[in-house]
């Protein structure tokens, strides 16, 4: 090891100026070499490309509708003779498949099967990634009160995490959006989407931010025994720089992971509930609600049930490797 | 290692802390830090829901220090006996459970986070571990400056030079400025930690064995450069640890703690070459010797060698703490907690707290208690 010289003897009071020829060292930050050891990472670049790939396509579904000529909304099938036959199903093989409808018609209705499917991922999209905001930003104060905390109110957010896990979520669910319409829609209304949309967003939230907050806690138990927590206590830091400027750093490393792995997760979740009737209603495209009409049609029309199915497979794989990468690249000390 | 060189001009309101260091002049006059009776019991809870207190840790229980100004005051003992706890009670980053600290004249024993607010940028602390001491999201800038920005400190010519001007004190590159923990070895970050505790201008640092986890190679650098600073700055140091060599090295006066007391307090030559207390003479023998140390004429070393470890702070033992691993322990040991007094025969300011103190010399006899050796 080389010790650098010790301090240059400079009696008149000022350090020696500095040599504008050497540049200035910058030493590469943690979140630089992550970025550095992420890229190297096969897996984890072609998974990020599919990611954007299906976030550009959520974003851009209006320029694909208007470039394509269709919206999901219009009733092809029933409005040009010859598509669909006298049962409602495609008449063409393959669901339908054409050069004017590349992904086919929807049975019966005859809608566009690429324009749901295109619109189907920003519903999906827009539900989990509020859900999942919500679910981070919870979690985060609930994990770091608790573990900076310590004591009685460790205690009681622990039980409620506790609590909160054990609950039969998916039951609950389907059995609160009922009561839930009961409560905001008279009986001769139409459930509003909103209204759908929202309740989904909390009711994900509610029983999803228990996990992120225990692990979270966890890390802010061990983080607040580590010396460096000690020494910014010794020059006086309030807890709050302790917080933010001392412990939040750290913390970013697992909530970047855990958000990119709840992302899919809440995706099924969502499409799951869709699927069981109590997810997003019509006319809303939805994942989810696609699968169970291709389940009721599958016998003759197995196409219809192959696109939602497939894309939600891709998407969610692609997302997961994501999440793995970006742990593997956050710590390169766990080998898989 | 330069001894001297461009310290003068960083702290020159220093010159009255100066005067002080080791002379008569200085030990009269109102210590720096005092401690009287300072304790610290840990409870120790039981019950899920309802918690209750089944015993207490006694950690600390009941010193007594003075540390003057830009003195070394040495503390040393086993593994548990209670040292780094009296380090963090002094550095404030744990509550004391009984007797006081007072700090220049001023009682900081309960101060809050607000009170201490004038009195933190004065007592530092250099931590033991080098690589859990720095935050690894920060550069070495941010961290040296997160203490002034604490502080509200705006020092002439910024803070920014200022951290140039300590990273070059403590004999790193003030390049390596924006350079993160991780890139720098364990003698490196411990000097960062260095630059860090003085980045407020200190007149105490509590230094918690801050050469016991680097290679030895670079402990010597590491001491010798706090040594520096001590010197020149004129720094006071509570230096904990249980390097007897480093010790005798580094400090004015040394105090030996045994399960949360001080057994024997003196200066540096008194207490190691003519020790009292069992312990102390214990501990100084289980310091390996490397050649033919011993002075000619005086024999060699005496060796002993303890049986069995240090009690539970739990449940200390009655009267003196170290009977149960004493030779020369009766009754009255047990009957009698020991008064720490200045015996006869001793310097001013050897303090010894034993009913049958040993001999004042560390050579020639053995008393082998381990029946592992015996």
């Amino acid at each position: 090891m080389t010790i650098p010289a010790p301090a240059v003897a400079d009696h008149s009071g000022t350090p020696a100026p500095k040599d504008p020829e050497t540049p200035e060292t910058v030493g590469r930050s943690p979140g630089q070499l992550m970025w550095l050891r992420f890229r190297r990472d096969r897996t984890g670049m072609a998974s990020a490309a599919i990611v954007l790939f299906f976030l550009m396509v959520a974003a851009l579904a209006p320029v694909i509708s208007t470039i394509y000529g269709k919206d999901p909304y219009t009733l092809y099938g029933q409005d040009v003779p010859g598509l669909l036959n006298e049962y409602g199903y495609p008449v063409l093989p393959n669901g339908g498949i054409s050069s004017e409808f590349w992904f086919g018609i929807e049975p019966n209705l005859g809608r566009d099967v690429f324009m749901q499917l295109v619109y189907g991922i920003r519903t999906s999209l827009l539900i989990a990634a509020a859900a999942t905001v919500l679910v981070t930003a919870i979690g985060i104060v609930m994990g770091i009160v608790a573990g900076y905390a310590g004591g009685r109110t460790d205690y009681a957010i622990g039980r409620l995490i506790d609590i909160t896990l054990s609950f039969p979520a998916t039951l609950f669910i389907i059995a609160f959006m009922p009561v839930v319409e009961n409560i905001f829609v008279s009986p001769d209304e139409e459930t509003p989407v909103w209204l759908r949309a929202v309740t989904l967003i909390i009711m994900l939230t509610a029983f999803q931010w228990a996990g992120i907050a225990r692990i979270l806690r966890g890390q802010v138990l061990s983080l607040r025994e580590r010396e460096f927590v000690e020494a910014a206590r010794v020059t006086g830091a309030s807890p709050a720089r302790i917080v933010f400027k001392e412990l939040l750093p750290n913390l970013w490393t697992p909530i970047l992971i855990q958000a990119t792995l709840l992302l899919p997760a809440l995706v099924t979740a969502e499409a799951a509930l869709s699927f069981l009737g109590v997810g997003m209603i019509e006319p809303i495209p939805d994942w989810g609600r696609m699968f169970l009409r291709g389940t009721q049609v599958y016998q003759n029309d197995i196409t219809y049930l192959m696109f939602p199915g497939i894309a939600l497979v891709i998407f969610v794989i692609a997302f997961n490797l994501l999440g793995d990468s970006v742990r593997d690249a956050f710590d390169p000390k766990i080998k898989r | 290692m330069k001894e001297t060189g461009p310290m003068e001009e960083t702290a020159p309101e220093r010159d009255t802390a100066q005067a002080g260091t080791g002379s008569a002049a200085g030990r009269a006059a109102e210590p720096l830090l005092e401690l009287s009776g300072l304790e610290k019991h840990f409870p120790i809870t039981s019950g899920l829901v309802f918690k209750r207190q089944a015993g207490r840790v006694h950690a600390v229980d009941g010193i007594d220090l003075t540390v003057h100004a830009g003195e070394t005051l040495g503390l040393v003992g086993e593994s548990g006996c209670g040292k780094s706890t009296t380090g963090r009670l002094v550095a404030r980053l744990l509550e004391p459970t009984g007797g006081s600290i007072r700090y220049g004249g001023r009682d900081i024993t309960h101060a809050s986070r607000r009170e201490l607010r004038p009195i933190r940028a004065e007592i530092q602390m250099i931590f033991q571990d080098p690589y859990s001491s720095l935050n690894p999201r920060h550069t070495v800038g941010g961290i040296i400056r997160g203490p002034m920005e604490i502080n509200g400190i705006d020092p002439p010519g910024g803070r920014d030079r200022r951290v140039r001007e300590l990273l070059e004190i403590v004999g790193l590159n003030p390049e390596h400025y924006n350079r993160f923990p991780h890139e720098f070895s364990g003698g490196q970050r411990q000097r960062i930690g260095v630059a860090r505790a003085l980045a407020l201008d200190p007149r105490l640092i509590v230094a918690d064995e801050p050469v016991s986890a680097l290679d030895v190679s670079i402990q010597a650098q590491v001491v010798n450069l706090l040594q520096r600073l001590q010197r020149e700055l004129g720094i006071a140091f509570l230096f904990i640890a249980h390097d007897l060599a480093v010790v005798r090295h580094f400090s004015q006066r040394v105090a030996v703690m045994y399960l949360g007391k001080i057994v024997e307090i003196a200066d540096r030559d008194s207490l190691y070459e003519r020790p009292r207390h069992p312990y102390t003479h214990a501990l100084l023998s289980a310091v390996p010797e490397v050649g033919l140390e011993s002075a000619p004429g005086t024999g060699p070393r005496e060796r002993i060698r303890l049986a069995g470890d240090v009690p539970s702070p739990i449940a200390p033992p009655s009267g003196c703490r170290f009977r149960t691993r004493c030779w020369k322990a009766q009754e009255k040991c047990a009957a009698e907690e020991p008064p720490l007094v200045r015996l006869e025969g001793n310097r001013e300011g050897h303090l010894t707290a034993c009913h049958f103190p040993e001999a004042p010399t560390v050579h020639g006899r053995d008393v082998v208690l381990d029946p592992a050796l015996a």
